[in-house]
Protein backbone atom coordinates (compact mmCIF):
# COMPACT_ATOMS: atom_id res chain seq x y z
CA UNK A 1 0.00 0.00 0.00
CA UNK A 2 1.11 3.63 -0.64
CA UNK A 3 -0.26 6.91 -0.34
CA UNK A 4 -0.99 9.85 -2.33
CA UNK A 5 -1.17 13.42 -2.25
CA UNK A 6 -4.99 13.18 -2.06
CA UNK A 7 -4.59 10.75 0.79
CA UNK A 8 -2.18 12.73 2.41
CA UNK A 9 -4.64 15.78 2.53
CA UNK A 10 -7.86 13.69 3.65
CA UNK A 11 -5.42 12.42 6.78
CA UNK A 12 -4.25 15.66 7.57
CA UNK A 13 -8.21 16.59 7.64
CA UNK A 14 -8.75 14.09 9.88
CA UNK A 15 -5.58 14.68 11.88
CA UNK A 16 -6.54 18.49 11.79
CA UNK A 17 -3.59 19.51 10.69
CA UNK A 18 -3.53 22.15 7.92
CA UNK A 19 -1.11 21.43 5.42
CA UNK A 20 0.55 23.64 2.79
CA UNK A 21 0.51 22.05 -0.84
CA UNK A 22 4.04 21.47 -0.20
CA UNK A 23 3.85 20.73 2.97
CA UNK A 24 1.45 17.95 1.70
CA UNK A 25 3.98 17.03 -1.45
CA UNK A 26 7.01 16.30 1.16
CA UNK A 27 4.81 14.56 3.23
CA UNK A 28 3.81 11.72 0.73
CA UNK A 29 7.17 11.18 0.19
CA UNK A 30 7.93 10.35 4.15
CA UNK A 31 4.93 8.90 4.85
CA UNK A 32 5.76 6.10 2.22
CA UNK A 33 9.25 5.67 3.90
CA UNK A 34 7.76 4.83 7.10
CA UNK A 35 4.78 2.72 5.33
CA UNK A 36 7.41 0.98 3.05
CA UNK A 37 8.98 0.14 6.22
CA UNK A 38 6.18 -1.24 8.50
CA UNK A 39 4.87 -3.24 5.64
CA UNK A 40 7.27 -5.73 6.45
CA UNK A 41 4.74 -7.08 9.26
CA UNK A 42 2.76 -8.56 7.13
CA UNK A 43 4.66 -11.40 6.11
CA UNK A 44 4.75 -12.13 9.78
CA UNK A 45 2.07 -15.20 10.58
CA UNK A 46 0.07 -14.27 13.45
CA UNK A 47 -2.93 -17.18 12.97
CA UNK A 48 -4.14 -17.77 16.29
CA UNK A 49 -1.67 -14.99 17.90
CA UNK A 50 -3.85 -12.53 20.11
CA UNK A 51 -3.51 -9.03 19.53
CA UNK A 52 -1.82 -7.52 23.15
CA UNK A 53 -3.98 -5.34 25.05
CA UNK A 54 -2.10 -5.39 28.15
CA UNK A 55 1.67 -5.89 28.63
CA UNK A 56 1.79 -6.49 32.13
CA UNK A 57 -0.23 -9.48 33.24
CA UNK A 58 -2.56 -7.20 35.50
CA UNK A 59 -6.17 -6.60 36.30
CA UNK A 60 -7.29 -2.63 35.41
CA UNK A 61 -7.99 -1.36 39.14
CA UNK A 62 -11.41 -0.49 39.46
CA UNK A 63 -12.88 1.99 42.34
CA UNK A 64 -16.16 3.29 43.23
CA UNK A 65 -17.97 5.08 40.77
CA UNK A 66 -17.81 8.19 43.26
CA UNK A 67 -16.90 11.49 43.28
CA UNK A 68 -13.45 11.99 44.55
CA UNK A 69 -12.27 15.03 43.00
CA UNK A 70 -13.98 18.53 41.93
CA UNK A 71 -14.22 22.70 42.80
CA UNK A 72 -11.72 23.56 40.58
CA UNK A 73 -13.11 25.22 37.74
CA UNK A 74 -10.63 28.26 37.85
CA UNK A 75 -7.69 25.71 38.00
CA UNK A 76 -9.35 23.83 34.91
CA UNK A 77 -9.68 26.85 32.70
CA UNK A 78 -6.43 28.91 34.24
CA UNK A 79 -4.74 27.96 31.21
CA UNK A 80 -6.99 28.35 28.94
CA UNK A 81 -6.47 30.51 25.98
CA UNK A 82 -9.98 32.00 26.13
CA UNK A 83 -12.49 31.92 29.20
CA UNK A 84 -15.17 33.86 30.31
CA UNK A 85 -16.85 32.80 33.61
CA UNK A 86 -15.34 29.74 33.91
CA UNK A 87 -16.43 28.66 30.34
CA UNK A 88 -14.02 27.53 27.35
CA UNK A 89 -14.60 29.84 24.44
CA UNK A 90 -14.05 29.17 21.43
CA UNK A 91 -15.81 30.23 17.72
CA UNK A 92 -19.36 30.16 16.89
CA UNK A 93 -20.35 26.50 16.35
CA UNK A 94 -24.31 26.68 15.35
CA UNK A 95 -25.64 29.08 13.17
CA UNK B 1 37.48 20.29 48.56
CA UNK B 2 36.58 18.26 45.44
CA UNK B 3 33.81 21.02 43.36
CA UNK B 4 30.43 20.24 45.06
CA UNK B 5 28.65 19.42 41.40
CA UNK B 6 31.22 16.48 41.20
CA UNK B 7 29.71 14.83 43.68
CA UNK B 8 27.52 11.78 43.00
CA UNK B 9 24.07 11.15 44.82
CA UNK B 10 25.81 8.96 47.40
CA UNK B 11 29.06 11.13 47.73
CA UNK B 12 26.79 14.19 48.37
CA UNK B 13 24.45 12.42 50.76
CA UNK B 14 27.30 11.38 53.09
CA UNK B 15 28.65 14.42 52.99
CA UNK B 16 25.32 16.52 53.92
CA UNK B 17 24.92 13.36 56.24
CA UNK B 18 27.84 14.59 58.27
CA UNK B 19 26.97 17.56 58.00
CA UNK B 20 30.03 18.59 55.76
CA UNK B 21 27.84 20.00 53.22
CA UNK B 22 24.95 21.80 53.34
CA UNK B 23 22.20 21.51 51.01
CA UNK B 24 22.01 25.16 50.35
CA UNK B 25 25.75 24.91 49.67
CA UNK B 26 24.91 22.04 47.09
CA UNK B 27 22.37 23.65 45.48
CA UNK B 28 24.00 27.27 45.05
CA UNK B 29 27.04 25.29 43.52
CA UNK B 30 24.58 23.48 40.92
CA UNK B 31 22.57 26.94 40.43
CA UNK B 32 26.15 28.50 39.47
CA UNK B 33 26.92 26.24 36.99
CA UNK B 34 23.87 25.71 35.47
CA UNK B 35 24.33 29.81 35.23
CA UNK B 36 27.18 29.80 33.71
CA UNK B 37 27.26 26.62 30.80
CA UNK B 38 23.26 26.30 30.50
CA UNK B 39 24.09 28.89 27.88
CA UNK B 40 26.46 26.39 25.89
CA UNK B 41 24.95 23.17 26.28
CA UNK B 42 21.18 23.87 25.93
CA UNK B 43 20.22 21.58 28.98
CA UNK B 44 17.93 23.44 30.93
CA UNK B 45 15.14 25.60 28.76
CA UNK B 46 13.78 27.18 32.27
CA UNK B 47 15.60 27.45 35.80
CA UNK B 48 13.62 27.81 38.75
CA UNK B 49 16.68 29.08 40.88
CA UNK B 50 14.95 31.13 43.44
CA UNK B 51 12.33 27.86 44.09
CA UNK B 52 15.82 25.84 44.27
CA UNK B 53 17.53 27.79 47.02
CA UNK B 54 14.10 27.93 49.13
CA UNK B 55 13.39 23.81 48.77
CA UNK B 56 17.52 23.70 49.58
CA UNK B 57 16.97 26.34 52.74
CA UNK B 58 13.52 23.89 53.81
CA UNK B 59 15.71 20.75 53.30
CA UNK B 60 18.57 22.17 55.68
CA UNK B 61 15.45 22.89 58.36
CA UNK B 62 14.35 19.46 58.09
CA UNK B 63 17.53 17.74 58.47
CA UNK B 64 18.24 19.65 61.36
CA UNK B 65 15.39 18.87 63.30
CA UNK B 66 16.11 14.96 62.43
CA UNK B 67 13.83 14.73 59.48
CA UNK B 68 15.76 13.05 56.59
CA UNK B 69 14.64 11.75 53.45
CA UNK B 70 16.08 9.70 50.56
CA UNK B 71 16.80 12.26 48.56
CA UNK B 72 17.11 15.16 51.42
CA UNK B 73 18.81 18.14 49.56
CA UNK B 74 19.75 16.33 46.39
CA UNK B 75 19.30 18.71 43.44
CA UNK B 76 17.99 17.45 40.15
CA UNK B 77 16.60 18.23 36.82
CA UNK B 78 13.01 17.87 35.27
CA UNK B 79 12.25 16.47 31.86
CA UNK B 80 9.81 18.62 30.77
CA UNK B 81 7.39 15.92 30.24
CA UNK B 82 6.06 15.96 34.03
CA UNK B 83 4.08 18.45 35.31
CA UNK B 84 5.10 20.70 37.73
CA UNK B 85 3.11 23.18 39.77
CA UNK B 86 3.20 26.57 38.25
CA UNK B 87 6.30 26.09 36.70
CA UNK B 88 7.01 25.79 33.02
CA UNK B 89 5.62 22.34 31.53
CA UNK B 90 5.38 21.84 27.39
CA UNK B 91 7.30 18.63 26.73
CA UNK B 92 9.47 20.95 24.67
CA UNK B 93 6.53 21.93 22.46
CA UNK B 94 4.98 25.03 20.98
CA UNK B 95 1.97 23.77 20.82
CA UNK B 96 1.68 24.30 24.88
CA UNK B 97 3.24 27.63 25.50
CA UNK B 98 2.57 29.46 28.58
CA UNK B 99 1.27 25.90 29.93
CA UNK B 100 2.17 25.93 33.81
CA UNK B 101 0.02 23.29 35.63
CA UNK B 102 -2.08 23.36 38.53
CA UNK B 103 -0.84 19.87 39.67
CA UNK B 104 2.44 17.73 40.32
CA UNK B 105 3.19 14.71 38.67
CA UNK B 106 3.12 11.60 40.65
CA UNK B 107 6.79 10.97 40.41
CA UNK B 108 8.19 14.34 40.91
CA UNK B 109 5.99 14.97 44.01
CA UNK B 110 7.38 11.51 45.27
CA UNK B 111 10.84 12.90 44.87
CA UNK B 112 9.95 16.14 46.74
CA UNK B 113 8.57 14.32 49.48
CA UNK B 114 11.82 12.52 49.88
CA UNK B 115 13.39 15.96 50.31
CA UNK B 116 14.98 16.22 46.59
CA UNK B 117 15.58 20.01 45.23
CA UNK B 118 14.44 20.90 42.08
CA UNK B 119 16.72 22.97 39.64
CA UNK B 120 14.32 23.22 36.74
CA UNK B 121 12.85 22.05 33.66
CA UNK B 122 15.24 19.92 30.98
CA UNK B 123 15.36 19.79 27.06
CA UNK B 124 13.99 17.19 25.03
CA UNK B 125 12.80 16.18 21.74
CA UNK B 126 9.44 17.56 21.31
CA UNK B 127 6.58 15.29 23.04
CA UNK B 128 9.47 12.99 23.41
CA UNK B 129 9.29 11.88 19.56
CA UNK B 130 12.89 11.93 18.61
CA UNK B 131 16.61 10.27 19.19
CA UNK B 132 19.10 13.50 18.82
CA UNK B 133 16.87 16.06 20.66
CA UNK B 134 16.54 18.19 17.62
CA UNK B 135 12.66 18.14 17.50
CA UNK B 136 12.66 20.24 20.63
CA UNK B 137 11.22 23.49 20.00
CA UNK B 138 13.98 24.66 22.10
CA UNK B 139 16.52 24.13 20.04
CA UNK B 140 18.97 21.55 20.39
CA UNK B 141 21.12 20.23 23.31
CA UNK B 142 24.72 20.23 22.69
CA UNK B 143 26.61 16.54 24.06
CA UNK B 144 29.19 17.41 26.63
CA UNK B 145 31.83 14.70 24.90
CA UNK B 146 33.49 15.23 21.87
CA UNK B 147 34.96 13.33 19.83
CA UNK B 148 39.18 13.76 20.03
CA UNK B 149 40.68 16.15 18.22
CA UNK B 150 37.21 17.30 16.96
CA UNK B 151 35.55 19.89 17.27
CA UNK B 152 32.32 19.17 15.82
CA UNK B 153 29.02 19.27 18.11
CA UNK B 154 26.88 15.89 19.15
CA UNK B 155 23.87 15.32 19.71
CA UNK B 156 23.24 13.63 23.14
CA UNK B 157 20.67 11.33 21.95
CA UNK B 158 17.28 11.75 22.40
CA UNK B 159 14.01 12.12 23.45
CA UNK B 160 15.90 12.86 27.42
CA UNK B 161 18.41 14.78 25.56
CA UNK B 162 18.58 17.30 28.58
CA UNK B 163 18.19 15.01 31.07
CA UNK B 164 21.49 13.11 29.75
CA UNK B 165 23.55 15.95 28.81
CA UNK B 166 22.53 17.74 32.33
CA UNK B 167 24.05 14.52 34.58
CA UNK B 168 27.20 14.01 32.31
CA UNK B 169 28.05 17.91 32.47
CA UNK B 170 27.49 17.90 36.29
CA UNK B 171 24.34 20.45 35.55
CA UNK B 172 22.42 18.19 38.39
CA UNK B 173 23.12 15.51 40.48
CA UNK B 174 20.48 13.35 38.53
CA UNK B 175 17.83 13.34 36.61
CA UNK B 176 14.21 12.39 35.73
CA UNK B 177 13.76 11.26 32.28
CA UNK B 178 11.03 9.15 30.22
CA UNK B 179 11.64 6.16 27.74
CA UNK B 180 8.97 4.67 24.86
CA UNK B 181 11.04 3.45 22.40
CA UNK B 182 14.75 3.78 24.15
CA UNK B 183 14.75 7.62 25.15
CA UNK B 184 16.32 7.08 28.56
CA UNK B 185 18.70 4.03 27.54
CA UNK B 186 20.42 5.63 24.08
CA UNK B 187 20.96 9.06 25.50
CA UNK B 188 22.25 7.63 28.63
CA UNK B 189 24.55 5.05 26.14
CA UNK B 190 25.53 8.47 24.25
CA UNK B 191 26.56 10.45 27.37
CA UNK B 192 28.28 7.89 29.46
CA UNK B 193 25.70 8.20 31.56
CA UNK B 194 23.73 5.01 33.43
CA UNK B 195 19.65 5.02 32.69
CA UNK B 196 17.33 2.62 33.46
CA UNK B 197 13.51 2.76 31.99
CA UNK B 198 11.88 0.10 34.56
CA UNK B 199 9.16 -2.46 33.70
CA UNK B 200 5.42 -0.95 32.44
CA UNK B 201 3.69 -0.34 35.47
CA UNK B 202 6.15 0.82 38.22
CA UNK B 203 6.44 4.31 37.52
CA UNK B 204 3.06 6.29 37.85
CA UNK B 205 1.99 8.25 34.78
CA UNK B 206 -0.14 10.51 35.66
CA UNK B 207 1.26 14.01 35.17
CA UNK B 208 3.56 12.93 32.72
CA UNK B 209 2.57 14.37 29.30
CA UNK B 210 1.43 10.98 27.26
CA UNK B 211 2.92 10.23 24.16
CA UNK B 212 2.17 6.44 23.89
CA UNK B 213 0.24 5.37 26.81
CA UNK B 214 1.21 1.59 26.86
CA UNK B 215 4.96 2.21 26.32
CA UNK B 216 5.60 5.32 28.04
CA UNK B 217 7.45 4.64 31.75
CA UNK B 218 9.72 7.38 33.98
CA UNK B 219 12.96 6.24 34.91
CA UNK B 220 15.88 8.34 36.48
CA UNK B 221 19.32 9.24 34.61
CA UNK B 222 22.55 9.20 37.26
CA UNK B 223 26.21 9.51 37.43
CA UNK B 224 26.43 5.51 38.36
CA UNK B 225 24.65 2.76 38.91
CA UNK B 226 24.15 3.64 42.67
CA UNK B 227 22.71 6.66 41.71
CA UNK B 228 20.17 5.43 39.32
CA UNK B 229 19.35 2.91 41.88
CA UNK B 230 19.00 5.56 44.33
CA UNK B 231 16.89 7.57 42.44
CA UNK B 232 14.35 4.82 40.95
CA UNK B 233 13.29 4.06 44.18
CA UNK B 234 12.09 7.39 45.15
CA UNK B 235 10.48 7.46 41.44
CA UNK B 236 8.54 4.54 41.94
CA UNK B 237 5.17 4.19 43.68
CA UNK B 238 1.71 1.98 43.68
CA UNK B 239 -0.52 4.95 42.70
CA UNK B 240 -4.09 4.58 42.69
CA UNK B 241 -3.95 7.53 40.29
CA UNK B 242 -2.89 5.29 37.25
CA UNK B 243 -5.01 2.69 36.71
CA UNK B 244 -1.53 0.78 34.92
CA UNK B 245 0.60 1.81 38.18
CA UNK B 246 1.15 -2.13 39.86
CA UNK B 247 0.40 -3.00 42.96
CA UNK B 248 3.64 -4.63 43.95
CA UNK B 249 6.34 -3.48 46.99
CA UNK B 250 9.22 -1.13 46.01
CA UNK B 251 12.33 -2.93 46.83
CA UNK B 252 15.46 -1.67 48.08
CA UNK B 253 17.28 -1.22 44.72
CA UNK B 254 20.71 -0.24 46.00
CA UNK B 255 20.57 -3.34 48.56
CA UNK B 256 21.22 -5.58 45.05
CA UNK B 257 24.32 -3.81 44.51
CA UNK B 258 27.34 -5.57 45.49
CA UNK B 259 26.01 -8.97 45.12
CA UNK B 260 27.36 -11.62 43.25
CA UNK B 261 26.15 -12.88 39.89
CA UNK B 262 28.16 -15.89 39.97
CA UNK B 263 26.00 -18.80 38.67
CA UNK B 264 23.75 -16.44 36.81
CA UNK B 265 22.22 -16.97 33.42
CA UNK B 266 23.00 -14.23 30.65
CA UNK B 267 21.28 -14.62 27.19
CA UNK B 268 23.09 -12.98 24.19
CA UNK B 269 20.61 -12.67 21.78
CA UNK B 270 21.55 -13.30 18.39
CA UNK B 271 19.27 -11.58 15.93
CA UNK B 272 20.90 -7.77 17.80
CA UNK B 273 24.09 -9.02 15.72
CA UNK B 274 22.68 -6.55 12.54
CA UNK B 275 24.11 -5.74 9.50
CA UNK B 276 26.61 -3.02 9.13
CA UNK B 277 27.25 -2.78 12.95
CA UNK B 278 30.37 -1.38 13.45
CA UNK B 279 33.01 -3.60 14.60
CA UNK B 280 33.53 -1.10 17.62
CA UNK B 281 30.05 -2.33 18.44
CA UNK B 282 30.53 -6.07 18.83
CA UNK B 283 33.85 -5.45 20.06
CA UNK B 284 32.45 -3.99 23.26
CA UNK B 285 29.42 -6.66 23.92
CA UNK B 286 32.28 -9.19 23.47
CA UNK B 287 33.91 -7.20 26.27
CA UNK B 288 30.99 -6.66 28.44
CA UNK B 289 30.58 -10.62 27.87
CA UNK B 290 33.73 -11.56 29.23
CA UNK B 291 33.20 -8.80 32.56
CA UNK B 292 30.01 -11.06 33.47
CA UNK B 293 31.90 -14.45 32.33
CA UNK B 294 34.98 -13.01 34.74
CA UNK B 295 32.54 -12.60 37.57
CA UNK B 296 31.05 -15.82 37.33
CA UNK B 297 28.11 -15.56 35.40
CA UNK B 298 27.51 -18.30 32.48
CA UNK B 299 26.66 -17.31 29.24
CA UNK B 300 24.21 -18.55 26.93
CA UNK B 301 23.40 -18.33 23.37
CA UNK B 302 19.16 -17.24 22.95
CA UNK B 303 17.19 -16.52 20.05
CA UNK B 304 14.28 -13.97 19.82
CA UNK B 305 13.41 -14.39 16.45
CA UNK B 306 10.58 -11.75 16.45
CA UNK B 307 13.64 -9.16 17.12
CA UNK B 308 13.52 -7.41 13.74
CA UNK B 309 9.97 -6.89 13.70
CA UNK B 310 9.92 -4.76 16.84
CA UNK B 311 10.84 -1.56 15.19
CA UNK B 312 8.04 -1.03 12.26
CA UNK B 313 5.40 -2.84 15.21
CA UNK B 314 6.23 0.37 17.61
CA UNK B 315 5.98 2.48 14.35
CA UNK B 316 2.66 1.55 13.98
CA UNK B 317 1.89 1.34 17.54
CA UNK B 318 3.60 4.64 18.77
CA UNK B 319 2.20 6.81 16.03
CA UNK B 320 -1.66 5.40 16.69
CA UNK B 321 -1.43 6.19 20.13
CA UNK B 322 0.06 9.38 20.22
CA UNK B 323 -2.50 10.80 17.50
CA UNK B 324 -5.09 9.88 19.88
CA UNK B 325 -3.35 11.35 23.30
CA UNK B 326 -2.28 14.50 21.32
CA UNK B 327 -5.64 15.30 20.13
CA UNK B 328 -6.09 17.44 23.29
CA UNK B 329 -3.89 19.72 21.78
CA UNK B 330 -6.81 21.87 19.58
CA UNK B 331 -6.62 25.41 21.29
CA UNK B 332 -9.25 25.36 23.47
CA UNK B 333 -7.49 24.43 26.50
CA UNK B 334 -3.83 24.94 27.34
CA UNK B 335 -1.62 26.68 25.45
CA UNK B 336 -1.53 28.30 21.64
CA UNK B 337 -4.57 29.26 19.85
CA UNK B 338 -4.77 30.53 16.39
CA UNK B 339 -7.70 32.38 15.28
CA UNK B 340 -9.51 30.84 11.74
CA UNK B 341 -12.62 31.58 10.32
CA UNK B 342 -14.44 29.08 12.28
CA UNK B 343 -13.83 26.16 14.90
CA UNK B 344 -12.61 23.84 12.56
CA UNK B 345 -9.95 26.38 11.08
CA UNK B 346 -9.39 27.16 14.40
CA UNK B 347 -8.12 23.93 15.63
CA UNK B 348 -6.38 23.05 12.06
CA UNK B 349 -4.35 26.64 11.70
CA UNK B 350 -3.40 25.96 16.10
CA UNK B 351 -2.28 22.60 15.53
CA UNK B 352 -0.38 23.16 12.22
CA UNK B 353 1.23 26.18 13.36
CA UNK B 354 1.85 24.42 17.19
CA UNK B 355 3.29 20.80 16.52
CA UNK B 356 7.00 20.42 14.41
CA UNK B 357 7.37 18.36 11.64
CA UNK B 358 8.33 15.54 13.36
CA UNK B 359 4.92 15.34 15.77
CA UNK B 360 2.96 16.29 12.64
CA UNK B 361 4.25 12.76 10.50
CA UNK B 362 3.84 10.75 13.71
CA UNK B 363 0.58 12.20 13.87
CA UNK B 364 -0.54 11.54 10.22
CA UNK B 365 0.81 7.79 10.46
CA UNK B 366 -0.97 7.37 13.21
CA UNK B 367 -4.47 9.12 11.73
CA UNK B 368 -3.48 6.63 8.76
CA UNK B 369 -3.01 3.41 10.46
CA UNK B 370 -6.57 3.92 12.50
CA UNK B 371 -8.60 5.08 9.98
CA UNK B 372 -11.47 3.32 8.18
CA UNK B 373 -10.39 0.16 5.90
CA UNK B 374 -6.23 0.15 7.42
CA UNK B 375 -7.04 -0.93 11.11
CA UNK B 376 -6.79 -4.72 10.69
CA UNK B 377 -4.02 -4.45 8.56
CA UNK B 378 -1.59 -2.29 10.65
CA UNK B 379 -3.30 -1.66 13.90
CA UNK B 380 -4.20 -4.99 14.30
CA UNK B 381 -1.00 -6.79 13.03
CA UNK B 382 1.29 -4.72 14.85
CA UNK B 383 -0.65 -5.76 18.73
CA UNK B 384 -0.06 -9.52 16.99
CA UNK B 385 3.15 -8.94 16.66
CA UNK B 386 3.61 -7.49 19.70
CA UNK B 387 2.71 -10.59 21.88
CA UNK B 388 4.90 -12.39 19.88
CA UNK B 389 7.57 -10.29 20.43
CA UNK B 390 6.76 -10.98 24.76
CA UNK B 391 6.53 -14.22 23.79
CA UNK B 392 9.85 -14.47 22.93
CA UNK B 393 11.23 -13.08 25.52
CA UNK B 394 9.08 -15.11 27.99
CA UNK B 395 10.40 -18.18 26.40
CA UNK B 396 13.85 -17.46 27.30
CA UNK B 397 13.40 -16.45 30.89
CA UNK B 398 11.36 -20.02 31.19
CA UNK B 399 14.18 -21.63 29.88
CA UNK B 400 16.30 -19.98 32.97
CA UNK B 401 17.80 -17.04 31.96
CA UNK B 402 18.17 -14.42 34.72
CA UNK B 403 19.10 -11.21 32.24
CA UNK B 404 19.85 -10.52 28.30
CA UNK B 405 22.83 -8.29 27.50
CA UNK B 406 22.89 -6.89 24.31
CA UNK B 407 24.46 -3.32 23.15
CA UNK B 408 22.19 0.11 23.77
CA UNK B 409 23.10 1.53 20.28
CA UNK B 410 24.10 0.65 17.57
CA UNK B 411 26.59 3.05 17.53
CA UNK B 412 28.27 6.48 19.58
CA UNK B 413 26.73 10.13 19.31
CA UNK B 414 26.57 11.90 16.06
CA UNK B 415 26.85 15.29 14.50
CA UNK B 416 23.92 17.59 15.34
CA UNK B 417 22.28 18.36 11.98
CA UNK B 418 24.06 15.21 10.31
CA UNK B 419 22.35 15.46 6.52
CA UNK B 420 21.56 11.99 6.27
CA UNK B 421 19.14 11.69 8.95
CA UNK B 422 17.62 14.69 8.00
CA UNK B 423 16.82 13.53 4.83
CA UNK B 424 15.60 10.24 5.80
CA UNK B 425 13.26 9.63 8.80
CA UNK B 426 13.60 5.38 8.90
CA UNK B 427 17.19 6.24 9.49
CA UNK B 428 17.04 8.22 12.45
CA UNK B 429 14.19 5.19 13.69
CA UNK B 430 16.89 2.60 13.44
CA UNK B 431 18.84 4.78 16.77
CA UNK B 432 16.21 2.58 19.05
CA UNK B 433 16.60 -0.61 17.11
CA UNK B 434 18.07 -2.37 20.03
CA UNK B 435 16.00 -0.74 22.76
CA UNK B 436 12.68 -0.33 21.54
CA UNK B 437 12.02 -4.44 21.58
CA UNK B 438 11.98 -3.37 25.46
CA UNK B 439 8.98 -1.24 25.42
CA UNK B 440 7.18 -3.52 23.17
CA UNK B 441 7.30 -6.52 25.70
CA UNK B 442 6.73 -3.63 28.93
CA UNK B 443 10.26 -5.22 30.77
CA UNK B 444 12.50 -3.77 32.40
CA UNK B 445 15.97 -2.36 30.38
CA UNK B 446 19.36 -0.58 31.86
CA UNK B 447 21.93 1.25 29.96
CA UNK B 448 25.93 1.18 31.49
CA UNK B 449 28.73 2.72 29.81
CA UNK B 450 31.21 0.04 29.60
CA UNK B 451 34.13 1.94 27.28
CA UNK B 452 34.80 4.20 24.57
CA UNK B 453 35.16 3.55 20.94
CA UNK B 454 38.29 5.10 19.00
CA UNK B 455 37.09 8.52 18.71
CA UNK B 456 37.02 8.65 22.23
CA UNK B 457 33.16 8.60 22.72
CA UNK B 458 31.42 6.72 25.04
CA UNK B 459 29.37 3.15 24.23
CA UNK B 460 26.91 1.84 26.28
CA UNK B 461 25.19 -1.82 27.08
CA UNK B 462 22.05 -2.76 28.01
CA UNK B 463 20.72 -5.24 30.16
CA UNK B 464 17.09 -6.39 29.49
CA UNK B 465 15.50 -8.40 32.80
CA UNK B 466 12.28 -10.31 33.78
CA UNK B 467 9.10 -7.96 34.76
CA UNK B 468 9.21 -6.02 37.97
CA UNK B 469 13.09 -8.07 38.77
CA UNK B 470 14.68 -4.40 38.70
CA UNK B 471 17.34 -5.75 41.02
CA UNK B 472 18.86 -8.17 38.87
CA UNK B 473 19.67 -4.92 36.83
CA UNK B 474 21.44 -3.17 39.10
CA UNK B 475 23.41 -5.92 40.58
CA UNK B 476 24.72 -6.74 37.29
CA UNK B 477 25.23 -3.12 35.82
CA UNK B 478 27.07 -2.97 38.73
CA UNK B 479 29.12 -5.80 37.80
CA UNK B 480 30.10 -4.35 34.56
CA UNK B 481 30.74 -0.93 36.15
CA UNK B 482 33.05 -1.95 38.41
CA UNK B 483 34.92 -3.90 35.28
CA UNK B 484 34.64 -0.88 32.59
CA UNK B 485 35.00 2.16 35.21
CA UNK B 486 33.58 5.08 34.65
CA UNK B 487 33.50 7.75 32.12
CA UNK B 488 33.52 11.77 32.51
CA UNK B 489 33.69 13.92 29.26
CA UNK B 490 37.09 16.24 29.44
CA UNK B 491 35.51 19.77 29.82
CA UNK B 492 35.51 22.00 27.06
CA UNK B 493 32.61 24.29 27.87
Amino acid sequence: MSVDLATVKRVARLARIAVTEDDANRMVGELNGIIDFVEQLSEVDVTGVEPMTSVTPMDMRKRQDAVTDGDKADDIVANAPSTDRNFFLVPKVVE
Amino acid sequence: MTELTSLTIAEAREKLSTKEITSVELTKAYVNAIDAFNGTLNAYITTTPEKAMDMAKASDERRASGKVGALEGIPLGIKDLFATEGVHTQACSHILDGFKPKYESTVTQNLWDDGAVMLGKLNMDEFAMGSSNETSFYGPVVNPWKAEGSNQQLVPGGSSGGSAAAVAAHLCAGATATDTGGSIRQPAAFTGTVGIKPTYGRCSRWGTVAFASSLDQAGPIARDVRDAAIMLKSMASVDKKDTTSVDLPIPDYEAALGQSVKGMKIGIPKEYRVDNMPEEIEALWQQGIAFLKDAGAEIVDITLPHTKYALPAYYIVAPAEASSNLARYDGVRYGLRVDGKDIADMYEKTRAAGFGTEVKRRIMIGTYVLSAGYYDAYYLQAQKVRTLIKRDFETVFHAGVDAILTPATPSSAFGIADENLAADPVAMYLNDIFTVTVNMAGLPGIAVPAGLDKKGLPLGLQLIGKPFEEETLFRTAHVIEQAAGKFTPAKWW
